[in-house]
């Protein structure tokens, strides 16, 4: 159950701070107006607006023409939380329902996605009749697919007649090679093909389908899964390649693989990476490409923002006794919006004035990446956050997951998340509370400092024991001022120069 | 001649609009093949369509109740590791 302290806080009371425009800016570098204005509400596929808006997907699309290592088709389980898992199987009519439900109930709701549980264009009737209905009965929500890219030409031209605005295509590889350890077969001209020549089709297919997307103008991202000694040193070119053809963000997420989810990379032993591995090759790519950092690799039925799920509000029995007044739900979002809106274009305005005050030492205006910061006065470092609606606000008892940010000159920077279990339900069953803060300990090794709402005693020994300084004193605060706050005051302290890190953990 | 779905089958409705002959509908627990219409796609295709999308190894069978997709087929996990991973897992 969860308590008070982590209740949704409005959301004209969110937001970041100026200072937390440096991260933004940086992964705005190159984008016109227009296509700001294309994600500004998109969670997805913008930053900033993954604070304040929700998605949903719906899961109508079962059938896929592709095996991947990192998937099992047994795609049932109400308590895994990944990609191509979902509780429930939708008929359009249903996800049509279940859409308009959730639009009404959430005003945060911008964004409906089709993302399987198989590959949705291997399901074409079901997910283009979801799309026409929708483009019918809730014009103001934004309409986007997610496809392996095998069939993605062929429906191209249907895609925009719909108005689908924003594609994601998970590319893995661009060399059959590597291809060939990722995808044992596809389902390609009435045959199973295999191996090498398999892999060999996909990629010419989803590298055509990529194209002919971003000359029609349409907003393509691109996914790829890090799969450790398979394509963790390929993933560089395929960034480059895909930027090359227009695609405008990359997202490197890290492969899911445990035995018990029944893969192929789970039972044979494939090891996940570690998130430093995941943030170095991010950064590498970041040279090149927009990176986005934000991904919770959600479920093919996720509903709410990102990092929460609100599925189970919305089952199909649930949402068949709902009252929908469609009409005035409508009117409430689109006044959330203006208002979430032209708090962001404030926030814009804010950072990039040259009065404005700036964490950062040089104000960072949309320019090229290939600038270099004056030097700077101490070294980056990595804090944990337990955040919701952008700012400092969950007890760390109750984090199920943590923004980490990098904080230096430069200002803060989301450069990942980290998955925990909250291991504080706020009543006596805290039995397997020392287990469960273990494992949050390890899952935010690497940062420095723990920023949250409150903490208790017993964990703030714990996370001090372990070399991470906990931090309470920032409720409520945006996270980019909370965390540029800390930063500057171990500055002022002298434990940033360099070696201070050695020191410190020796 | 006809084939067959089994109790593996997951529903992932891959193999419905597949066949040629209509063959295939949704029932409960799982799709079904009425052996009437089915022709193995003798003279539609080379290969049986179910059977080439199917996911599922083992989950459609020939009349001799063989295996169209014999086990490690699909996935590429030999048979006894992934005995192995559900007996692990059974022990939990």
């Amino acid at each position: 159950m969860d308590l008070p302290v982590i209740e949704h806080s409005p959301p004209a009371a969110a937001g970041c701070n100026a200072s937390s425009c440096g991260s933004t800016a940086r992964q705005r570098d190159g984008l016109t107006d227009d296509i700001r204005a294309r994600v500004q509400d998109h969670p997805c596929y913008s930053e900033d607006a993954h604070h304040y808006f929700a998605r949903m997907h719906v899961a109508v699309a079962p059938a896929c023409n592709i095996q991947c290592h990192y998937c099992n088709r047994k795609y049932d389980c109400a308590n895994e939380s990944r990609p191509g898992v979902v509780s429930e199987l939708l008929t359009p009519d249903q996800a049509v329902r279940k859409t308009l439900a959730v639009a009404a109930t959430i005003p945060q709701m911008s964004v409906l996605g089709i993302a399987g549980p198989g590959d949705p264009l291997a399901n074409p009737a079901r997910t283009f009749e979801t799309f026409r209905q929708l483009a019918l009965k809730a014009p103001d929500i934004k309409l986007c697919v997610s496809t392996n890219g095998l069939v993605l030409p062929e429906h191209v031209d249907e895609l925009v007649k719909y108005n689908i605005d924003h594609v994601t295509i998970t590319i893995n590889c661009v060399d059959p090679e590597v291809g060939a350890k990722i995808y044992p077969w596809i389902f390609w001209k009435n045959q199973r093909v295999f191996g090498r020549e398999a892999a060999a089709i996909l990629i010419d297919q989803q590298q055509k389908g990529l194209e002919m997307l971003t000359t029609r103008g349409i907003l393509v991202k691109v996914n790829s899964v890090l799969i450790p000694g398979v394509n963790d040193r390929h993933l560089p070119e395929v960034s480059k390649i895909v930027k090359a053809k227009g695609a405008f963000l990359h997202n490197v997420m890290p492969l899911i693989a445990e035995a018990a989810h029944g893969t192929f990379y789970g039972v044979m032993g494939q090891r996940s990476p570690q998130p430093a591995e995941l943030k170095a090759l991010q950064d590498t790519c970041a040279g090149d490409m927009n990176m986005m950092r934000h991904c919770r690799q959600c479920r093919a039925d996720a509903v709410g923002l990102l990092g929460e799920d609100r599925g189970a509000e919305f089952t199909l029995d649930r949402i068949e006794t709902m009252e929908i007044d469609y009409e005035a739900a409508m009117v409430v979002r689109a006044e959330l919006r203006a208002q979430i809106a032209a708090e962001l274009a404030e926030k814009r305005a804010m950072a990039h004035s040259p009065t404005a005050p700036q964490a950062s030492p040089q104000p960072i205006h949309f320019q090229s990446r290939t600038v270099k910061p004056a030097a700077a006065a101490g070294r980056p470092v990595l804090m944990a956050v337990a955040a919701r609606n952008g700012l400092v606000a969950v007890h760390f008892g109750h984090a199920s997951e943590f923004l980490v940010y990098e904080a230096s000159a430069n200002g803060a920077r989301l450069v990942g998340h980290r998955k925990t279990e909250s291991y504080c339900s706020g009543d006596q069953s805290c039995g397997d509370a020392d287990a469960v803060l273990a494992r949050t300990i390890t899952a935010i090794a690497g940062c420095e400092v723990v920023l949250c709402s409150r903490i208790g005693y017993e964990p703030w020994g714990e996370l001090e024991a372990a070399g991470i300084q906990p931090n309470g004193e920032h409720a409520m605060r945006p996270i980019e001022e909370a965390v540029m706050s800390v930063w500057n005051e171990m500055l002022a302290a002298g434990r940033l120069t360099a070696g201070s890190i050695a020191a410190k953990r020796a | 001649m006809a084939l067959e779905i089994i109790e593996s089958c997951v529903n992932c409705w891959a193999c419905e609009p597949l066949c040629p002959n209509q063959a295939i509908y949704e029932a409960t627990p799982h799709f079904l093949i009425e052996a009437d219409k089915c022709t193995e796609c003798s003279g539609d295709f080379a290969e049986a369509q179910c059977a080439s999308i199917c996911p599922i190894e083992g989950a459609i069978i020939n009349q001799l109740g063989e295996a169209l997709n014999p086990p490690g087929s699909l996935t590429g996990i030999p048979p006894g590791r992934w005995a192995a991973a559900q007996a692990e897992i059974a022990a939990r």
